[in-house]
């Protein structure tokens, strides 16, 4: 594992007045928004408000109507990964073959199938190299998934909301794998989510999304690995729950320009 | 004859590989290892055989109706013997072959082509799906104008009938790849090529399978017509040409060598569809 480029800093993002139409119909307007390098935020809004939209863009996978979206120097979709809702792995691929997906075809079959059994080790599946992606849990394929999104060594890991299937405890447990691995890596991480308290678990900031703009941004600071029953925590997810069920009835003061 | 061919829809043949893989009760499976051991598959045409020779052993077939598996038996090695049986054999495995290759390719290509490209399907679909619904055997007046009693006859009515389950189901397998693996792929920066070759090549083999296996039976019934009305070699001339003669005997040879090498190729096309889907869940235990 020493292989891993651990002093490896993720990319900075911004967006700047990033918008996006559907024909007639408009989910995000005019979306501002900075990530640090390194930094993990989560974007959390009800369904429907635009949250997955906004990473599909950030993701290269659609284009915004307006605005722009700068990843480290260059633009979006160079060093991003995206880890899916599902886990989208390749039925007819072993589990070690789906983690290569993830690693440049430029790169020599041998130096590949190291790194995907590398990555392999560290979502803890290193023994179920060799087995149909059929056979596994919920849990050990979207851990799979996580491996081959690491694969490539991504700047920017996008994560739509990939543990939203999964049974309460996988959950916590991948949540803290995440976390791990995000902070042994350093890469900057976008989680979109609708489970506030997961949000707060492993965020730094959290950014609320209403009506396509960005309704809420918040620093979680609070120090790892949290514990979830912190008082600060719990302040926060009320704070944010009254945001997002009063939403339809305030104003969006906060939002931004 | 013509009306079976015309019921060549995929979805049946998708129907009919499901159907033996359904859940076996838990009485069952104790025995059904066993079973699959032993080729209990062959138990009933070994039975019928056995009733179908104590029938004319004991008089109830007239030799001129059904003669005894026996007679049949004495009459493939007298024919073996002479080496004419493996002439015929060889000259309609030859051409069952060629027709199939020369079909099964054209349909998986242009399958390919209509899968992957809109415009190309756009271009090609319609025409192929209105030729598709004339009973290629109906063509055999115009193609014996054509060839005359040639090999090409009989290898262009093999290669038209094996056409289209190849086609419709190489087609139906590319545009059936789930979605969200091919837009995975492409958000992992797969090229095209590595696209087709990963994903959506072994996502339409499962479908492609079922082509091939229906192929093959559209195969061996195009060939018997096509022998059987115009050819000067091969079984269906075998057949024939016995008839005129009332060689009873030798007419049930050829349909049960038919049989045999309709069942070897399935076999074949199975083995091999076990070997490439081994990921597949109803492969996997097998």
């Amino acid at each position: 594992m020493s292989e891993n480029q651990q002093s490896r800093r993720g990319a900075a993002l911004r967006l700047t007045g990033v918008g996006r139409d559907f024909g007639a119909n408009t989910v995000l307007r005019g979306v501002d928004l900075q990530v640090a390098a390194g930094e993990f935020v989560a974007i959390i809004g009800r369904s429907g408000c635009g949250k997955s939209t906004l990473l599909r863009l950030l993701a290269g996978l659609d284009r915004p109507t307006r605005g722009r979206i700068a990843l480290g120097t260059g633009e979006a979709s160079g060093s991003a990964r995206i880890m899916f809702q599902e886990p989208r792995l390749l039925p007819w691929a072993r589990v070690v073959e789906n983690v290569e997906v993830g690693v440049s075809e430029a790169e020599a079959p041998a130096a590949r199938r190291a790194r995907a059994l590398a990555l392999l080790g560290e979502v803890g599946l290193a023994d179920r190299a060799e087995e149909w992606p059929g056979v596994l849990s919920g849990g050990q394929r979207q851990r799979v998934a996580l491996a081959r999104a690491l694969a490539s060594r991504p700047e920017l890991l996008l994560l739509d909301e990939p543990l939203g299937a999964l049974d309460a405890l996988t959950r916590i447990e991948m949540q803290r794998l995440l976390e791990r691995i995000w902070q042994h890596q350093g890469f900057t991480a976008v989680l979109v989510t609708h489970d506030v308290s997961e949000a707060l678990a492993l965020a730094d900031r959290v950014v609320l999304i209403d009506r396509g703009t960005i309704a809420l941004d918040l620093r979680v600071d609070v120090p790892r690995p949290r514990r979830r029953d912190r008082p600060e925590l719990g302040a926060m997810e009320e704070q944010i729950l009254d945001r997002l069920f009063d939403g339809a009835t305030t104003s969006p003061a906060t939002a931004a320009a | 004859m013509t009306t079976t061919t015309t019921s060549v829809l995929p979805v049946e043949a998708r129907r009919d590989e499901a159907a033996p893989r359904r859940e076996v009760p838990a009485w069952l499976k104790g025995s059904r290892r066993w079973l699959a051991d032993a080729g209990a598959g062959w138990l009933l045409p070994f039975g019928l055989l056995a009733v179908w020779e104590a029938a004319a052993r004991l008089d109830l077939l007239t030799e001129t109706i059904l003669p005894a598996p026996s007679a049949v038996l004495l009459a493939a090695w007298t024919l073996l013997l002479k080496g004419e049986l493996l002439t015929h054999i060889g000259v309609s495995g030859a051409r069952a072959l060629a027709g199939f290759a020369v079909g099964g390719l054209i349909g998986f290509g242009l399958g390919l082509a209509n899968g992957l490209s809109a415009a190309s399907r756009t271009l090609t679909d319609t025409t192929l799906q209105m030729i598709r619904n004339v009973p290629h055997l109906a063509l055999v007046p115009l193609v014996i104008i054509w060839f005359g009693i040639d090999e090409g006859a009989k290898l262009f009515l093999v290669a038209l009938g094996v056409f289209f389950p190849i086609y419709v189901n190489t087609l139906l397998g590319i545009l059936t790849v789930d979605p969200q693996l091919i837009e995975m792929g492409r958000a992992y920066g797969m090229s095209n090529t590595a696209l087709f070759r990963r994903v959506l090549l072994p996502g339409a083999l499962p479908s492609i399978f079922v082509g091939v296996r229906y192929g093959l039976g559209i195969m061996w019934l195009t060939l018997i017509v096509a022998e059987t009305i115009a050819a000067s070699s091969g079984l269906g001339y075998m057949a024939m040409q016995a008839r005129e003669f009332l060689l009873v005997d030798i007419v049930v040879l050829a349909i049960i060598i038919y049989a045999l090498l309709g069942k070897l190729a399935d076999s074949v096309a199975r083995a091999l569809e076990r070997r490439c889907l081994q990921w597949h869940p109803s492969f996997r235990n097998s």
